[in-house]
């Protein structure tokens, strides 16, 4: 009898596989999820801003007049229509690209995927900043790269520890950042830190992926030129339509150099031979109209609206030695704990008030984040948004309290 | 009865809503081939009195995990409800998923159970007890394991070597509940010992063997990465004793139904109880089922008797208080 066969595949399974269980924080989100819980926690788009009637017309008239196409496969690189219409919203930031240099991916989320297939090899060193996008750090796993962490401040990623291990020796394959409204970490990459990654970089040989899926969420100041504007030739830049239309249409995109390019599409057609023609169908209309303007300043100005109130209600309500970041864009504010504090250990209580975050442990690949929190203002409305955060402060005052007595 | 319609009550709103879910999702899949007309419920979606009062069962699966399920307070609503349900009752569901009260009653009825403590948040926050908590390190000894007073799939159990992470340890374990238990460590094999049917009836031994060394949260629920023997390869007398002391434990906990209790055997083949689950969980990497397919029993039968226990009470008199 011996052994019982709980999972006949349990020898079976590829290595790369070793990080993918089951986790107690994983297990309290399915509570989070709950309507009874404010949840400051996912960072979904407000897409109830978006008119029905125009999407249900956007819908309507694609079937009417593309059906055989809609329905039909496409091409791996995406319609050139659509990679036009990339290039367009791509130029709103001052970024100038070729349609025939984009590839279009299920979400940018399959282009981090892509990127990892083409260029990560088993060992391979990249350089992510700490904290770092959690989707981007489980896609790079599956590669079984090793990471080199680089820590954030206020001006984005300090270049100089990457400068230092250049110097030591390192040789990272690529450096990954989100240099607009950092998620989780809300920060933006200065213009001198910008010219400084770039200098390195080509000095170095060390190609740059840039993820800027935020860049046209700005409430504030003066937007910067893109790392790819900057160096087209060693940036590969990734973009998507999830923030500025809908997560929902699974549309996003790479620029990169022919070569890499080229490998990025065999791979893609290799993982799923083309992404949805509906879907990209629809966005090519939606972008083709005046209307994603008007719906995108709106939708800026409800984010906009939602993280002052956050702000404010981070300072009214949480204790005197935590500490935040005051993002001038994007969905989401980094929160730090004073060190004693365990982010991921107080998520069950915080459920249990009914209020849920992010645990800074998600995203770092070593084990720290403990003491940080990321909030996210993009989903809530205002009035759920003050009473998510004043749970929240309550929690984290009696935590305090506790950690006192436990230490005195 | 063959279409008899009974309802299945899984979800709900403690930490253990995913597992409970994957619990009642497979019980509910495992009665419809048996025929019955199986209806899950979850009381976080719709309110359990109304829902079950229109719904016309005659009885309750309870596949809960974690508070309201495990702690009485599912079991007492069933029982003004007049509906029969598998497990035990209200106060024997009460005193086995608090650790406290447990970890008493089992001391009290002389079942080995590795030394402990209790810290309150209440006693630290208001009393001092902070400045004791060396002194519950000494007296439990190194190394220990903390746990919730009132959860469980090994959530907020911290284990601790060194007496300086003990205030961690407590925290983490204060998320979840208002109290906490340290318990002395026992190193050795754990063994879960399941009952089916009334606490004499233990089902073979189920042996845990986690590649990660620790049976936590991920160690439960990602199959593969812990492998389970049932039965467990004990020497005869040692498997005996653990029997015997998992009978005592059912026994003295007035568990019915089903229950499984956890055991440590230590390097000297002696078992210790660490921990009482009044609903077991029943999902694909889950230990009972293990225990009752090793013992001939698939999963679809092993659902349907443990619902005629419940069927065979029909009505509930006064209940057991």
């Amino acid at each position: 009898m011996a052994t019982f066969d709980v999972d006949p595949y349990a020898e079976l399974y590829a290595r790369r596989t070793g990080g993918m269980s089951a986790s107690e924080v994983r297990a309290l989100f399915a509570v989070a999820a709950r309507p009874e819980v404010v949840s400051l926690a996912g960072g979904m788009p407000y897409v109830q801003a978006l008119p029905p009637e125009q999407v249900i017309e956007l819908v309507e008239a694609v079937l009417a007049e593309r059906a055989d196409v809609a329905l039909q496969y496409g091409g791996g690189q995406g319609s050139p229509l659509l990679r036009e219409r990339i290039a367009m919203l791509m130029a709103e930031e001052g970024t100038d690209a070729d349609p025939e240099d984009v590839v279009v991916t299920t979400g940018a989320q399959q282009a981090l995927d892509l990127i990892g297939k083409v260029l990560i090899d088993p060992g391979d060193l990249i350089a992510v900043e700490a904290p770092s996008y959690v989707g981007a750090l489980s896609a790079f796993s599956a590669y079984e790269p090793r990471f080199l962490t680089i820590e954030l401040d206020e001006e984005g990623m300090v270049v100089e520890q990457l400068e230092e291990a250049v110097l030591r020796g390192e040789r990272p394959k690529l450096v990954y950042t989100v240099p607009n409204f950092h998620n989780p970490a809300g920060v933006t990459m200065s213009l001198a830190r910008r010219e400084q990654l770039i200098a390195l970089c080509r000095e170095a040989h060390i190609p740059i992926v840039e993820d800027n899926p935020y860049g046209l969420l700005r409430f504030e100041g003066e937007p910067l030129p893109t790392l790819r504007s900057m160096d087209p030739r060693n940036v590969i830049y990734l973009g998507t339509v999830s923030k500025v239309f809908s997560p929902g249409v699974r549309v996003g995109w790479a620029l990169a150099e022919p070569g890499v390019l080229q490998r990025l599409v065999l791979a893609k057609e290799a993982a799923d031979l083309c992404g949805s023609n509906l879907t990209m169908l629809l966005t090519e209309r939606y972008l083709s109209t005046e209307a994603w303007r008007v719906n995108l300043a709106r939708l800026v100005e409800t984010y906009r609206r939602r993280r002052d109130v956050m702000l404010a209600a981070l300072a009214e309500h949480f204790p005197a030695d935590a500490s935040w970041t005051r993002p001038e864009g994007g969905f989401y504010v980094w929160v730090r704990l004073p060190p004693y504090l365990d982010a991921r250990a107080l998520l069950a209580a915080a459920v249990e008030r009914r209020v849920a975050y992010v645990p800074g442990t998600a995203f770092y690949p070593d084990g720290r984040g403990t003491d940080a929190m990321r909030l996210a203002f993009c989903y809530p409305t205002e009035d759920r948004i003050v009473e998510g955060v004043r749970r929240l402060g309550e929690l984290l005052a009696e935590e305090e309290e506790l950690y006192r007595s436990l230490s005195g | 009865m063959s279409g008899e319609r009974v309802a299945v009550l899984a979800g709900g709103r403690s930490p253990e809503r995913e597992v409970s879910l994957r619990s009642g999702h497979r019980v509910a899949t495992a009665l419809r081939a048996r025929g019955y007309d199986a209806l899950l419920v979850d009381p976080a979606e719709a309110p359990l009195v109304e829902t079950l009062s229109a719904a016309t069962v005659s009885a309750c699966f309870v596949a809960l995990h974690g508070k309201e399920g495990e702690d009485g307070t599912v079991q007492r609503l069933l029982e003004l409800l007049d509906l029969p349900y598998t497990g035990s009752g209200p106060l024997a569901c009460e005193i086995a998923f608090d650790k406290v009260l447990c970890k008493a009653a089992l001391d009290e009825a002389g079942v080995p159970t590795p030394p402990w403590a209790v810290v309150e948040a209440a006693a630290l926050r208001d009393l001092g007890a902070g400045a004791l908590l060396h002194r519950l390190a000494e007296r439990v000894g190194l190394p220990l394991v903390v746990k919730p007073s009132r959860a469980g799939s090994a959530m907020g159990l911290t284990f601790v070597d060194r007496e300086g992470d003990l205030p961690h340890a407590v925290m983490s374990a204060l998320a979840f509940s208002e109290a906490a238990i340290v318990e002395r460590r026992v190193p050795g094999i754990e063994i879960a010992a399941s009952m089916l049917g009334t606490p004499r009836d233990v089902l073979p031994l189920v042996g845990i063997f986690p590649k990660s060394g620790v049976f936590d949260y991920a160690a439960r629920y990602t199959p593969g990465v812990t492998e389970y023997q049932a039965p467990a390869r004990l020497d005869d007398e040692v498997g005996e004793r653990v029997r015997s002391v998992a009978a005592q434990a059912f026994q003295a906990l007035r568990q019915r139904d089903v229950s499984r209790v956890d055991v440590m055997v230590d390097g000297e083949g002696r078992p210790w109880v660490i921990d009482v689950n009044v609903c077991p969980g029943m999902t694909d990497t889950s230990l009972l089922p293990m225990a009752a397919e090793a013992a001939g029993v698939a999963f679809p039968e092993l659902c349907d008797r443990i619902l005629r226990l419940a069927l065979a009470r029909a009505p509930v008199g006064a209940g057991d208080k």
